[in-house]
């Protein structure tokens, strides 16, 4: 690599130019808010700001859109990536891969365990409607959901996995208090392996706290915490059951 | 443009409408004998209760389950409280629901009176509560008159931060930038809860919560902002989910101006117990006409899973049994905003072509209707740029075939609620194409045989296959097989089944005791 490629500047029309374009809005009036905009340009690290348009949108906010360069270099040379980025493949290229390589519906339970009575986190998940147009795991023709709702008991749980007999068992936990939500979960492992089921399923578990650290610690497969997207639990779920052949588990 | 440039038969319209009426009528023939838990709290609410109790549980739901446990729900709540007036006096309605909350009466235990005697009672009881949200339709008739509507389309818009005070600092930028109508969305999920939550709230997910208090807030909010700006601007809210009719009375009660109410939306992308939300749905649009407020229904809900190209005549499907529908709730067709969207898979070749055609479909059906329509958000990504250029087609077709309500899209569709500079980007916008394009309309005409109209005819006769499918085997059979958005719900499943009562020979219809009394 040539030195002169080493170092690597935003683009705008010329090399090294550094040129940035920025939008945002500050919460008071003008023209008191277009100094507040240019300190905070200047506290991006950036240089010669210009505010190329300003506009009072009422209620004491101001919208600016300004241009500005970073004249710092980033070394490239010291960036490493991992090549193999996983890509979430959508919602298309999932059910593809459910009909050519399981070539059967996966079946899910879905619930709210024990006391917590939250199902926001559940129904962006699984309701048809999903999450910020990403489809729900309902939407899927590929998976057979039983969503059991909220303060499904563990016991009641257990009677349906055993009736259902689903390839994936999903639990969603919100409410943390006095961490209600780990006594929850465990419980829920131990009774798995009292009756002889864990193995025949994927267990993950999903909430605003839960990270996949943790749900290997309580013993699930996988835990997804906030901002997690149906298609990544879906994808998720497809590989599993692929890597682990959970699909004929029961039979 | 001019009416009937798609120069559609008119009597396959009347055929299709009348196929409507029939599945509208089998509908309401089923849902007859029940009435619901969210039902009967809604009239606990019109006779002036409000607030919880020590628990925190707001007092209609607590009062509601107390005689539900004793399985006497099936007279009704104004049965009970009626008979219990006839014996006993109370200061007010509130106090006597506080008594019944800490146990010290059980109006379950009292003996019944003559049912004449009864039906005097709750007559009056329900007439002094109606008159206070008549009493607001006029409130409402005399601001417009004084400070008039904006021209159409009206341009609306959404906030939801989640918190209602900060809800109120972004509806007043929206209104002074020139929005018509703002809507504040609820927190996710809120059409699953049983109950209204209480209060001003400053906590929600994705929305802020729809509560009495936060809708009072808001409305304020406008009515300075319209007194100032001389046009009154509509406040928006929605009477979906399992408190489909306590909601509906709450937004009559608070003077809003426009709900979307719409029982399929809830049953397909909510799971709720379809029997349920039809029979709460019925008692929600009644309640919303005697309040002068119109709906707005979901149908652009229908093509925003699954591909318009392909499914666009569920939306057609769903206009027309939701008119009629409407109409058996006593509604007029000024009062029925029916929805669809503009969701073309951008890529299409032609597409824009196909969206005019779906558009002017839509608004010749329905000549008188409030047509609501609402933007793209299924192909959207994190392109914000494209995302905007998007937009501007919808809102060309919006302005070319005079759609009235018009949602404007947001370049950050696919990212975030909306940011406050997000929203006047888009008002800016749609602004911007209203004056460019005004009268455009008026000049527009269709070529006979060209893409348009050969669209228009095929969408308009794939529903009316669709629509003579229904009603031989009616819409609960429909449901159940999947028929819309590929989602199969059978009639006894799904959530709130459970607030499903069969009334007994004392029920008291409430539409009687409003009938009679002629308000």
């Amino acid at each position: 690599m040539k030195e002169r490629e080493k170092f690597v500047r935003p683009y705008g029309d010329t090399p090294d130019d550094g040129i940035i374009q920025i939008s945002f809005t500050i919460p008071l009036p003008l023209p008191f808010s277009r100094e507040v905009a240019k300190r905070v340009i200047k506290e991006m690290g950036l240089f010669e700001e210009n505010i190329v348009y300003e506009k009072d949108i009422y209620s004491d906010f101001s919208f600016f859109i300004i241009y500005a360069k970073f004249n710092k270099s980033i070394d490239i040379s010291k960036i490493k990536i991992n090549e193999e980025e996983i890509k979430i493949p959508d919602f298309f290229e999932i059910e593809k891969i459910i009909e050519e390589k399981i070539g059967k519906k996966i079946k899910i339970i879905a619930c709210t365990l024990g006391s917590d009575a939250h199902t926001v986190g559940l129904d962006a998940i699984i309701n048809a409607k999903g999450y910020n147009g990403d489809n729900g795991l309902e939407r899927y023709k590929g998976f057979e959901i039983l969503n059991l709702g909220a303060q499904v008991p563990h016991e009641y749980l257990i009677k349906k996995i055993e009736e259902f007999k689903p390839n994936v068992v999903l639990i969603s936990q919100t409410v943390t208090q006095k961490n209600i939500h780990l006594k929850n979960l465990t419980l829920l492992t131990e009774m798995l392996e009292a009756e002889n089921l864990r193995d025949k399923i994927l267990l993950i578990c999903g909430g605003y706290k839960i990270t996949p650290e943790l749900a290997h610690e309580l013993g699930y497969d996988m835990g997804f915490g906030a901002n997690t997207y149906p298609s990544q639990v879906a994808f998720y779920i497809v590989n599993e059951i692929i890597k682990r052949n959970l699909i004929n588990k029961w039979s | 443009m001019k009416k009937g440039v798609l120069n559609l038969d008119e009597k396959r319209i009347i055929y299709a409408k009348s196929l409507g009426k029939k599945i509208a009528d089998d509908i309401f023939n089923e849902i007859k004998p029940y009435t619901t838990k969210s039902i009967e709290r809604a009239i606990l609410r019109i006779l002036g209760v409000n607030g919880i109790n020590s628990k925190g549980i707001p007092y209609v739901n607590s009062i509601i389950d107390k005689i539900h446990k004793k399985n006497l729900l099936s007279k009704g709540i104004i049965y009970l409280i009626s008979n219990t007036l006839l014996k006993f006096n109370f200061e007010s309605i509130q106090k006597l629901i506080e008594d019944i909350d800490e146990d010290k009466i059980d109006i379950t235990k009292i003996e019944f009176s003559d049912k004449e005697e009864i039906k005097k009672i709750a007559k009056k009881l329900i007439k002094d509560g109606i008159s206070k949200i008549i009493n607001k339709k006029r409130e409402r008739e005399d601001l417009i008159s004084k400070y008039p509507l904006g021209d159409k389309p009206y341009l609306y818009v959404i906030v939801a931060t989640g918190n209602i005070y900060e809800d109120g600092r972004q509806v007043k930028s929206a209104a002074y930038l020139g929005a018509d109508m703002i809507a504040i969305i609820r927190s996710t999920a809120q059409s699953l809860l049983d109950y209204v939550p209480y209060g001003l709230t400053t906590e929600g997910y994705g929305g802020t919560y729809a509560t009495q208090e936060n809708f009072n807030y808001i409305r304020k909010i406008l009515d300075e902002v319209s007194k100032d700006i001389k046009k009154y601007v509509k406040l928006v809210n929605y009477s979906s989910g399992l408190c489909m009719p306590e909601i509906s009375t709450l937004a009559s009660i608070e003077r809003l101006d426009l709900m979307v109410n719409d029982a399929l939306y809830g049953i397909l992308f909510r799971n709720l117990n379809p029997l349920r939300t039809m029979i709460d749905q019925k008692f929600s649009r009644f309640i919303l006409h005697l309040g002068g407020i119109p709906i707005v229904t979901g149908e652009d809900n229908l093509i925003k899973t699954v591909d318009s190209k392909e499914y666009y005549y569920t939306v057609i499907v769903s206009q027309i049994i939701n008119e009629q529908l409407a109409k058996n709730s006593g509604m007029n067709e000024k009062e029925i905003g029916l929805g669809h969207a503009f969701e073309l898979d951008p890529n299409l070749t032609s597409g824009f072509l196909y969206e005019i055609a779906q558009a002017q479909l839509v608004r010749e059906l329905f000549p008188n209707s409030p047509i609501k329509y609402m933007p793209p958000t299924r192909y959207k990504t994190g392109n914000i740029f494209l995302s905007h250029i998007m937009d501007t087609l919808f809102n060309i077709v919006a302005n070319l075939t005079d759609q009235e309500i018009q949602l404007l899209g947001m370049l950050t569709e696919a990212l975030h609620t909306p940011f406050v500079h997000d929203r006047y980007l888009s008002i800016e916008n749609a602004k911007y194409i209203k004056n460019n394009l005004k009268s455009l309309s008026d000049e527009f005409y269709i070529k006979n045989d060209g893409i348009i109209r050969k669209r228009a005819t095929e969408v308009f006769e794939k529903a009316v296959e669709k629509l003579e499918e229904i009603s031989s085997i009616g819409i609960f059979k429909a449901l159940e097989k999947g028929y819309f958005s590929d989602t199969k719900r059978p009639e006894n499943e799904g959530r709130g089944f459970d607030g499903v009562i069969k009334k007994d020979s004392d029920y008291l219809e409430f539409y009687d005791l409003i009938n009679e009394e002629k308000l």
